[in-house]
C-alpha cells in the first residue's frame, strides 16, 4: 500500500506492521530524511507538494510491481507532504519476506521507482533566505525506465 | 476549415503553479492535443521547461502528448519530479 501523509510518519508503527505474517523471516526498511544541505547549499526546511490523485495511483502501482517482481509478503510505502524540518522523515519504505534478499530488492525497487515516477515535488528553503523547486530534468527527460544511475537526494 | 474550440481545465503544481500564479484555469483553446496546448500555455505564462522535460496527465492518468483532447478534459503538465 502507498499513502501520502500531511502529518509526521510513525516509522516504528510502520515497521511493526510489516512483521505480522508468521512466514516473515526478514524486514528491510528505508527512511529518507530531510538533511541540512543539498548541492553545497545550507537547507533550512523542505516543502513537498503532490499531485495527489496521480501520486497515490502511481505509488500503488509501484508497490504492486514490487509484490509481483520479488518474493515478498508485504510492501508498504508512505510519503510526507507539506512543510518538513531537518531530521524529519520524508519517505518510508518497508518490505517483508521469508528471506532477506527479496526484502532488500523490493525496498530498493520502490524507492528508486518512486523518485522518478511519482508526481511529488520538493521545494528547498535555504538558510540564506532563498527557495527553489528542485528539478532533475535529466531524469524526467530520460523517462522512468532509462534513468541514469545517479543520486540527487536522500 | 475552422478548428473546434474546446474548454479544457488545466491544473498547475510546484514551480509551474508559481509561474502561472494560479492553481488552475479553464482555457478555451483550438489546441487539439496536450502538446499543442502546452505550446499555447508556455507562450502565455512563460514556462521555462521545454515539453521534452515534462510528462502530461489527462483526466488524472498519464497520457501521450498526441492524445486528442475532448471538451471538459482536465490536463496537468508534470515537471521533473523530486519525491523521496
Amino acid at each position: 500500500m502507498f499513502r501520502l501523509r500531511p502529518e509526521r510518519l510513525d516509522c516504528s508503527a510502520l515497521a511493526q506492521g510489516l512483521g505480522g505474517d508468521p512466514r516473515v523471516g526478514g524486514c528491510v526498511t528505508f527512511a529518507g530524511v530531510v538533511r541540512n544541505h543539498n548541492n553545497g547549499r545550507a537547507v533550512e526546511r523542505l516543502e513537498y507538494e503532490a499531485y495527489e490523485v496521480l501520486a497515490v495511483a502511481e505509488g500503488r502501482r509501484i508497490v504492486e510491481e514490487a509484490l509481483e517482481k520479488f518474493d515478498v509478503l508485504c510492501v508498504e510505502c508512505e510519503h510526507r507532504v507539506g512543510l518538513l524540518e531537518i531530521g524529519e522523515t520524508a519517505v518510508w519504505v518497508g518490505a517483508a519476506a521469508a528471506h532477506r534478499r527479496a526484502a532488500f530488492e523490493a525496498c530498493q525497487y520502490v524507492i528508486d521507482e518512486l523518485k522518478v515516477r511519482v508526481p511529488i515535488w520538493k521545494k528547498e528553503y535555504y538558510t540564506d533566505g532563498g527557495a527553489e523547486w528542485v528539478l532533475c530534468a535529466h531524469c524526467s527527460a530520460a523517462g522512468p525506465h532509462s534513468h541514469p544511475e545517479h543520486v540527487h537526494s536522500a | 476549415m475552422k478548428k473546434t474550440v474546446l474548454e479544457i481545465e488545466v491544473r498547475y503544481f510546484a514551480g509551474m503553479r508559481e509561474r502561472a500564479g494560479r492553481d488552475s484555469e479553464v482555457v478555451e483553446t483550438a489546441a487539439g492535443t496536450p502538446a499543442e496546448l502546452y505550446a499555447e500555455l508556455r507562450a502565455r505564462h512563460g514556462f521555462a521547461l521545454e515539453q521534452a522535460h515534462l510528462r502530461v496527465a489527462v483526466n488524472d492518468a498519464f497520457a501521450k502528448w498526441e492524445t486528442p483532447l475532448s471538451p471538459g478534459d482536465s490536463v496537468v503538465y508534470i515537471p521533473p519530479v523530486a519525491g523521496g
